[in-house]
């Protein structure tokens, strides 16, 4: 058992790294401290942003793989396959509806024992850490006055499932199981990796670009600013469709041509992921980068850029210390904007045949696989559903969460 | 106003010779002439000569860009790219490389696009609109959590879901519309209710957040308060004035995208079987024909940079204040 992290788990692990150094630097800094707490005082933003955690969690366990040995076979795992290879032993051969085990018919009170089992458990541990944390927590002072209650009460309500759907899913296929046996549920808890690297990765591929040549564009002006701006709108006039597909087929002939470089089909699925991420950054970096121009353009007639030209301070440390640190709540809102709308395009993608990889566990991969199943008879609707559910909590939350942050960052919004 | 169109139609050629460029060479990237000459006449039991018969027939026989051999100017000028390229300029589109006239095909496929593009828009825009007005209305009260509630709820559904469920629901259980499919004529709007439907849907949750906060930006200037203190009611404020000036931002919004409606719907014209240009387009793709791929490219840059031009002529339109030079 050896560890085998992917290109692709690397970059997660050193964004975390880098998100959590984040949050410390935020703490000493007075002035993001408030706008966060801005933020976290609204309770569904809190309540989001719990549930964002999970699902980050869930695709952080996902990101570390090891290589075992399996008949003989090294094979590439996650700790989060290994966590949910504890649950499910039954193998089905074909389709099979949420809670049917085809080989053992079960009564139904079963499944609400199971239920009733798990949720006691849930609520029963829930209540001692809740009832050992308050109790510490008796004396202190809620300062902050953020949404702590609504936090706690979500990490509960989320514990509790997660007890009744673990005592469920050891005996059954909670949303059933696909054509050739695959358990759903497994599926799209594995998901979610795909659709977290998709909606952080693309905005973070491309936000180097956009910062560079939008404030270099805003800020000298001139001949360089034309250059720039004829690059973003040739750049953003091509349909995007056309330049992921030649470069998603550029990859393929690269995987091809080294098969060296790409071992495992892991490696090359992952090597795709990457590239698609990539390019939907390439795509969408030019309305980014026209907002960052424009409001570069303004702080440059500002009276402090012009105090910092008048002490003699040149150009490039202007842009860094004066220009950027009056960006960064753009950037701030479009990463968080474009999570949820690059979440649903992968989605989209995978059915036009330019998305992910096949092998790889997507929501747009299910959703596509299982399109054609709802004209089956009985209708095979629980595949669809589950992609469908899965995905929508993780945009919900997304979308509630950026409504927040923009509400606090931005000078225009919030005002209304 | 004439020397600000001279100058933006100037600008406009640098861009599509750039457009081009970045076409041939993402194209050419992945498949060299003798790709597609095997592509187009199948893949078992192809000679060199058919290979070669095929790529002069179709004029794939010069190299990409730098024809070194030649001398002078030919040297550029007897190249695949500048032979395929230019002639886009004069609008002259050719023939497809399965030999059917591109412009036939376009002319032919430009009214399904249309006929599904504008109904979706005027219908779209209309219940936007009105919807965003209501709630502008009803500012503050429950109505208003309500409405924000359902719209944030619409955006987070993935569209293909409006597109499953309205397929489902009213195509297959219902029986009230065919799936998917086209028929030109009058026969063309019971094919045509579902997709209209269903991009109106999935459009609601986005675009009527965007037009409340356009009202509600408006609504908190100054010239409002002045009418309300006139004594205006709320309604004669809302429609009278605040509807008014809200067209600026909206207008300019909506001419952008006009042009572009001709391009049709990628995803909605592939998943509703809608023979227009955006299944065109990726047929196109799927099937490596360059010729259509180089000439959609090319028509949907012309048809962004006239959108960007209209949209700057409609805000001298709509707002008297700006003038273009």
């Amino acid at each position: 058992m050896t560890l085998a992290l992917l290109p692709s788990d690397y970059i997660v692990w050193v964004l975390f790294f880098l998100f959590v150094i984040a949050l410390f630097w935020i703490r000493t800094q007075p002035h993001y401290r408030a706008q966060w707490k801005q933020v976290f005082q609204k309770k569904i933003a809190m309540i989001a942003f719990v549930i964002l955690g999970v699902f980050a969690i869930i695709g952080l366990l996902d990101s570390i793989h090891i290589q075992i040995m399996q008949h003989h076979l090294p094979q590439q795992k996650s700790i989060l396959d290994l966590v949910l290879s504890l649950l499910n032993t039954q193998d089905e051969k074909t389709y099979t509806a949420p809670f049917a085990v085809a080989l053992h018919p079960t009564p139904p009170h079963d499944i609400i024992l199971r239920s009733m089992k798990g949720f006691l458990f849930g609520a029963l541990s829930y209540a001692i850490v809740a009832g050992i944390w308050i109790y510490i927590c008796r004396h202190k002072k809620n300062k902050l006055a953020i949404a702590w209650r609504e936090a706690m009460m979500t990490i509960g309500i989320i514990w509790i499932l997660i007890c009744v759907l673990t005592m469920l899913a050891q005996n059954y296929h909670i949303f059933g199981t696909n054509k050739i046996g695959q358990d759903m549920f497994y599926e799209t808890i594995k998901s979610v990796r795909t659709g977290l690297l998709i909606g952080t990765l693309t905005t973070l591929f491309m936000l180097p670009f956009a910062l560079f040549f939008g404030t270099i564009a805003g800020y000298f002006g001139g001949f360089i600013d034309d250059v720039i701006q004829y690059l973003y709108t040739t750049l953003s006039s091509i349909p995007g469709v056309l330049l992921i597909t030649a470069m998603i087929l550029v990859m393929q002939v690269v995987i091809s041509n080294h098969p060296a470089l790409f071992p495992t089909i892991a490696d090359r699925a992952d090597a795709r992921l990457l590239t698609l991420c990539f390019i939907l950054g390439i795509t969408s970096w030019a309305s980014l980068c026209r907002l960052l121009r424009a409001e570069t353009l303004k702080l440059r007639e500002q009276d402090f850029v012009l105090a910092a030209i008048a002490m003699g301070a040149k150009k490039i440390p202007i842009i860094i210390r004066h220009i950027l640190p009056n960006v960064m709540h753009i950037i701030l809102i479009t990463i968080v904007l474009d999570f949820s709308g690059l979440v649903l395009a992968e989605a989209v993608l995978s059915y036009v045949g330019v998305g992910v990889d096949p092998t790889t566990a997507s929501w747009g991969n299910m959703i596509n696989t299982s399109r054609l199943e709802l004209a089956r008879e009985p209708i095979v609707w629980w595949p669809l559903c589950a992609a469908l559910v899965m995905m929508f909590f993780l945009v919900l939350s997304a979308n509630l969460f950026s409504d927040a942050v923009r509400d606090a960052f931005d000078p225009r919004a919030g005002k209304t | 106003m004439l020397t600000y169109l001279i100058r933006r139609i100037i600008y406009a050629i640098p861009i599509l010779i750039g457009v081009n460029i970045i076409t041939f060479a993402l194209f050419f990237m992945v498949n060299s002439p003798d790709d597609m000459a095997r592509m187009h006449l199948g893949q078992k039991h192809v000679t060199a000569n058919a290979i070669e018969k095929w790529k002069k027939q179709k004029g794939y026989d010069k190299p990409l860009f730098l024809n070194a051999p030649q001398a002078g100017i030919k040297k550029i000028t007897d190249t695949l790219f500048f032979t395929k390229s230019l002639e886009l300029f004069t609008f002259e589109f050719g023939k497809s490389d399965q030999g059917r006239d591109i412009s036939h095909d376009i002319y032919q496929r430009m009214w399904p696009s249309l006929a599904l593009a504008i109904p979706t828009l005027i219908v779209g825009l209309g219940i936007n609109i009105t919807y965003a007005l209501l709630i502008a209305l009803f500012r503050g009260t429950f109505f208003d959590y309500f409405s924000m509630g359902i719209c944030v709820v619409m955006m987070s559904v993935s569209g293909l879901f409006y597109i499953i469920l309205g397929q489902f629901l009213l195509g297959k259980l219902l029986n009230l519309v065919p799936i998917s499919g086209y028929h030109s004529g009058l026969d063309a709007i019971k094919f045509l209710i579902l997709p209209v439907l269903v991009g109106m849907i999935s459009g609601i949750g986005a675009g009527t957040r965007w037009y409340r906060t356009i009202f509600l930006e408006e609504i908190n200037k100054d010239y409002v308060r002045t009418a309300r203190a006139k004594g205006l009611s709320e309604l004669t404020v809302l429609f009278k004035h605040v509807l008014k000036n809200a067209m600026i931002p909206i207008l300019t919004g909506v001419v952008v995208i006009i042009p572009t409606l001709f391009m049709g719907s990628l995803i909605m014209e592939s998943f509703f079987g809608i023979p227009g240009l955006g299944s065109y387009t990726i047929e196109a793709i799927q099937q490596q024909d360059f010729e259509i791929v180089r000439v959609m490219v090319f028509l949907g840059t012309v048809f962004y940079i006239i959108g960007l031009m209209l949209t700057d002529i409609s805000y001298t339109w709509v707002d008297p204040r700006v003038r273009l030079r």
